[in-house]
């Protein structure tokens, strides 16, 4: 039986290399992926909680969480195309006119 | 059991029902019409006002539904009577709207607007970290579509990937305090939650502050306060303009819902209000991090406003600061500082609305929401001139307006809890906003077109009944506010809390 803290561990150091990317990365679809990592160790550390506490509610809220996530990819690629179509990049710092 | 429990619950989810129905009837329609008609906003319409009947019948009602997930209270049937006006107003608004109609398609606002009622209808009535974390996505994933919906416009579509990138990161933050939450207590309903660490007395608990903090990137997200605003004023401008009204009122307001509902009921270590005042548990800390995120809000939400030159700009960054004000209500933790914040929310309905249905009258007719080209605009349409007048003035708090009244009502609630800096500070933004309030007016009146022509500005007169629709409730309820306040004392109570 491991430790609950490694899952722990282990479900923070993705969490914090998923907000990572989505701060100093630049490419949209790179951002993306950055945030399904940051959701997946969502899902990590629910598991291994619901595991630890003999409750189910974590596990099922995983399952929500990866419908929500495909939903999100979905309409965020979306808007990437569609974006792209515009302007022929999905480099976020050449998405600038829109003041800042 | 828990078949006849589902069913009994459904006679209590009918509203909900009934917007479901009406969004696939919609779809429908738009399929096989396949034109531009108003008959899908027709059927839309009806479809909120069937279901604001269904709401009615609600009143009164106190009970949580479908094995503890939502409930159904006063306080949920206020928000829900809210969010279906302003989607009434807003689906008028689209269809009024030159820009919606150049956007190249059909009818499909209308029932990505329905989605998003639905979802703000669930927000303002979860009871569960589930429930509260499907239901905001399923209003974010819809405003997410709504604002790149003119998706040939440049600026659309950057707006709405700036939106998609801002909204999955903090709603990503804010799943990830819940799950470290139901790690700590072993439960995803708020009530439980409140028990397990009354029992404990685990409140001080630094695993509490950083959930807490980084709940409120969720929900702060979508009211768009202070720190967590940055897509507030790009998305504004970058989306139609009725797409900004309904993102600004119901949005924003479906995240107020979730958000007051969260703090004042999961921290109580009573479910009784002593005096008005809720009984927050030892330790835990969410009125000094709302302090703080509220004054952040006013300030630079007033203070940015005044170097804007965009109408839709400005009325972003006076959300922000509105925001800031709103939250002030709730910092006083007591049910007059919620029954304040109720007054306020109707009377921003109003009046926000308003502000932005006269920006769409006149960008119509401008092709533009720059203040440099509405100069000498109040005597070629006097008319939506001196109603942005009523609205820029409600909006400020100047006496005789419904946003006046709100003011008022928060104040009062933070001087009689002894936080007079707090009502100071407020004050202060206040007559700071009104600065930039005024030059709206200013360009609109005191000024004299450059160059164009000076003739009059003919509007439809559907269009000005619209816009009557709303100015006259702002200044009615700013000088007969009997009923807000009626309304807002009977909407105050919420299930759990005596």
């Amino acid at each position: 039986m491991i430790e609950l803290n490694y899952f722990l561990l282990l479900s923070g150091i993705l969490f914090s290399i998923g907000v990572t990317g989505v701060l100093i990365r630049r490419n949209a679809i790179i951002i993306f992926m950055s945030i399904e990592l940051m959701l997946n160790s969502i899902n990590l550390s629910l598991v291994a909680f619901s595991s630890f506490l003999g409750n189910i509610t974590g596990q099922i809220f995983v399952f929500f969480v990866m419908t929500v996530a495909a939903a999100e990819a979905a309409v965020g690629l979306a808007i990437v195309i569609s974006l792209y179509r515009n302007k022929e990049t999905v480099n976020i710092d050449e998405i600038n006119i829109l003041k800042r | 059991m828990q078949l006849k429990q589902t069913l009994d619950s459904l006679n209590n989810f009918l509203p909900e029902t009934t917007i479901i129905i009406t969004l696939l009837v919609c779809i429908i329609a738009d399929i096989i019409l396949n034109k531009k008609s108003p008959i899908t906003s027709l059927i839309a319409i009806a479809g909120l006002l069937i279901a604001s009947y269904f709401v009615s019948l609600q009143i009164g009602i106190k009970t949580s539904i479908f094995s503890g997930m939502i409930v159904v209270d006063p306080y949920s049937v206020f928000f829900k009577f809210l969010f279906i006006l302003s989607t009434i107003f807003v689906i008028i608004f689209a269809y009024a709207s030159k820009e919606m109609k150049n956007s190249g398609h059909k009818n499909e606002h209308v029932y990505l607007m329905l989605s998003l009622t639905l979802g703000a209808f669930l927000m303002s009535s979860s009871i569960n970290f589930l429930m509260m974390y499907l239901s905001l996505e399923l209003v974010s994933l819809s405003s997410y579509i709504l604002a790149g919906y003119t998706k040939k416009v440049k600026r659309s579509s950057e707006a709405a990937m700036k939106y998609v990138i801002y909204g999955a990161a903090s709603s990503g933050i804010m799943i990830y305090a819940m799950s470290l939450l139901y790690g700590f207590t072993g439960s995803m309903n708020i009530f439980e939650i409140g028990r397990f660490l009354t029992s404990n007395s685990a409140g001080s608990n630094p695993i509490m502050i950083i959930s807490i903090v980084m709940i409120t990137a969720g929900f702060g997200y979508k009211i768009s306060s202070v720190p967590f605003h940055f897509w507030t004023p790009d998305v504004y401008e970058g989306s139609p303009i009725p797409i900004t009204a309904f993102l600004a009122v119901t949005s924003s307001a479906s995240g107020f819902a979730v958000l007051i509902r969260f703090f004042s009921t999961t921290f109580l270590k009573s479910y009784e209000a002593i005096n008005g005042n809720w009984q927050i548990i030892d330790g835990v800390k969410w009125t000094e991090i709302l302090i703080v995120i509220s004054v952040a809000s006013m300030i630079i939400g007033n203070f940015v406003a005044i170097w804007q030159t965009s109408l839709k700009r400005l009325l972003a960054y006076s959300s922000i600061a509105q925001t800031g004000y709103i939250l002030l209500g709730l910092v006083v933790a007591n049910q007059a500082g919620l029954q304040a914040m109720f007054v306020y929310l109707i009377a921003y309905l109003f009046m926000n609305l308003g502000a932005f249905y006269a920006t769409i009258m006149i960008s119509n007719k401008l092709n533009s929401d720059n203040m440099e080209d509405m100069k000498g605009l109040g005597y070629r349409s006097p008319f939506v001139c001196v109603s942005m007048t009523i609205f820029m003035f409600a909006l400020s708090g100047i006496p005789a307006t419904a946003g006046f009244v709100g003011k008022f009502y928060l104040f009062s609630a933070l001087i009689e809890q002894r936080m007079l800096w707090l009502a100071l500070i407020g004050l202060l933004n206040s007559v700071v906003s009104l600065f930039f309030y005024v030059k709206v007016v200013k360009y609109m009146f005191l000024m004299r077109p450059d160059t164009g022509s000076t003739s009059k500005i003919q509007y439809g007169f559907g269009n000005y009944v619209v816009l009557l629709l709303l100015a006259v409730p702002t200044i009615f309820f700013g000088i007969y506010f009997t009923p807000l306040l009626r309304i807002a004392e009977a909407s105050i109570s919420m299930f759990g809390i005596k």
